[in-house]
């Protein structure tokens, strides 16, 4: 009797709602005011130059010669993507509780809505200071931008498994919004921003090469920077890693997005 | 046509699952009006939820032949920073609807003039509901889902209401949920009352009274 909704028109409608809630959360966050929408991309671009202009002041000791502009940049651009997505999404349940009201709104399409605007928020500064940069010449051109496009493909992937598993898993209990908090703070020095994994005692190495985000930002840096650096990245372990990631931040929204009661 | 079988939802508390709705069973026709009456707490509510699809059910389904609107007369999920205008342009686009057409009849019918495009925060209660009540003319629905109607506005205005949605849309089906006993005799055919979890159906609107005064 319950015939489910056919997957074409299933898709329609979520499409439409996620253009909804991108606008609607466009207006909220950005309003109308001043330089609107450009926001997205003009507050990770003024985090990335603010860390940029402090490194190269600070003159980075990073032993090596690399260009200090195009590593400030690749690091931190990364950051931007695997911090950002996860923070959004971290308790976003809650405040949007009434818009589960209509049906065609659910817990995924606030959580697409806000991990597209992130997601385009960070890739966006980081083309556009890119090409801002290498313009006036502060950087040079890539090397390979393909490896670059696969680094990036890998950071956004973890930012996204992670953030869906956080966001779904907020909504059951409090303490992840606190633990979280902490953690990304904590991350940060050890995400390969600041460093690269060459550089470390191959103790050290073992240890941070557990984090997935090390080896997307070891592979963008590969590419970007070629030959000129040593990268340690493992694709599949990364690649394994988000996959888990993925499965169990989508079966953590399944069991939450069941259990929404409007207010 | 809806159907409604078997359902179940449960709630999770301190002293384990609370069950609110108890195995309940209801169809609603093309154009039926039923009215579903309960005392407060009484789990209302959670079946128009339900109904809506704003919520699952713990077991049973809901089958929904015909197009069914949200609960009614509800004004929480307006963003507050939003304007007017933007909260009903949010509400065409999830529904598939165009907006510029509704933007007159929102206007004219919320009595909120130029103030649909401030921010929903600096209305008053009374301007949010007026604006809630409008939005929800803009879709439309072959079911309305109707949670206790509550005073909207000024005696005017619940009139304009009542010829909106009772006399200009009275072939659609309606499904009613109140305490007020005169509401549901004005516009039901049948009747239904929730106690305790369970829903006892009545073919007249009197006999359900009847039961949801004695016990």
């Amino acid at each position: 009797m319950n015939k489910p909704t056919p997957l074409r028109r299933s898709l329609a409608i979520q499409a439409r709602v996620i253009g909804a809630l991108l606008m609607r959360e466009i207006l909220t966050r950005y309003g109308r005011h001043n330089i609107g929408f450009l926001w997205l991309f003009v507050e990770p671009m003024m985090f990335t130059l603010g860390v940029t202009a402090l490194w190269t002041l600070a003159g980075l000791n990073h032993g090596s010669n690399l260009p200090i502009v195009a590593f400030a940049l690749t690091g931190y651009s990364s950051v931007l993507v695997w911090r950002n997505m996860p923070a959004r999404l971290c308790g976003s349940i809650e405040p949007n509780l009434a818009l589960m009201y209509h049906r065609n709104v659910k817990v995924m399409d606030i959580f697409v809505s806000r991990l597209l605007l992130e997601g385009a928020g960070a890739t966006i500064s980081f083309l556009i200071l890119g090409i801002f940069f290498t313009s006036i010449g502060w950087m040079k051109p890539p090397e390979d931008i393909i490896k670059i496009m696969q680094g990036w493909f890998m950071l956004i992937w973890f930012g996204v498994s992670l953030g869906i598993l956080i966001g779904a898993w907020s909504a059951r209990t409090e303490i992840v919004e606190k633990i979280w908090h902490p953690a990304a703070y904590l991350l940060f020095p050890l995400s390969g921003a600041a460093f690269m994994v060459d550089w470390l005692p191959p103790a050290a190495q073992k240890f941070v090469l557990y984090l997935p985000m090390v080896h997307g930002v070891e592979l963008l840096r590969e590419g970007y920077f070629g030959s000129a650096v040593h990268a340690h990245y493992d694709i599949p372990y990364t690649a394994f890693l988000c996959l888990c990631l993925s499965l169990l931040g989508l079966a953590m929204l399944r069991i939450e997005g069941r259990r929404v009661t409007p207010e | 046509m809806i159907q409604i079988s078997n359902l179940v939802k449960q709630y999770p508390t301190r002293h384990g699952p609370r069950t609110v709705l108890d195995n309940i069973n209801l169809s609603i026709g093309a154009g039926e009006k039923i009215g579903i009456l309960g005392r407060n707490g009484s789990g209302k509510s959670t079946l128009i939820r339900l109904i809506s699809g704003a919520e699952q059910p713990t077991s049973g389904s809901i089958h929904r032949g015909i197009s069914v609107s949200w609960p009614l007369a509800f004004g929480g999920a307006f963003q507050g920073a939003l304007t007017g205008l933007d909260n009903l342009r949010f509400i065409c686009r999830v529904y598939g609807a165009s907006t510029e057409d509704k933007i007159p009849f929102v206007q004219e019918f919320s009595e909120l003039g130029q103030y649909l495009y401030e921010p929903v925060k600096t209305y008053s209660s009374g301007m949010r509901a007026r604006l809630a009540f409008a939005i929800s003319m803009v879709v439309e629905f072959d079911c309305f889902l109707i949670d206790e109607i509550v005073a909207v506005g000024d005696s005017r205005f619940q009139e304009k209401c009542r010829i909106e949605l009772f006399e200009k849309r009275k072939d659609r089906a309606m499904i009613i949920v109140s305490h007020s006993p005169g509401f549901i005799r004005a516009y039901c055919e049948r009747a239904s009352v929730l106690l305790d979890g369970k829903l006892t159906s009545f073919e007249q609107v009197d006999d359900a009274f009847r039961f949801y005064q004695e016990h």
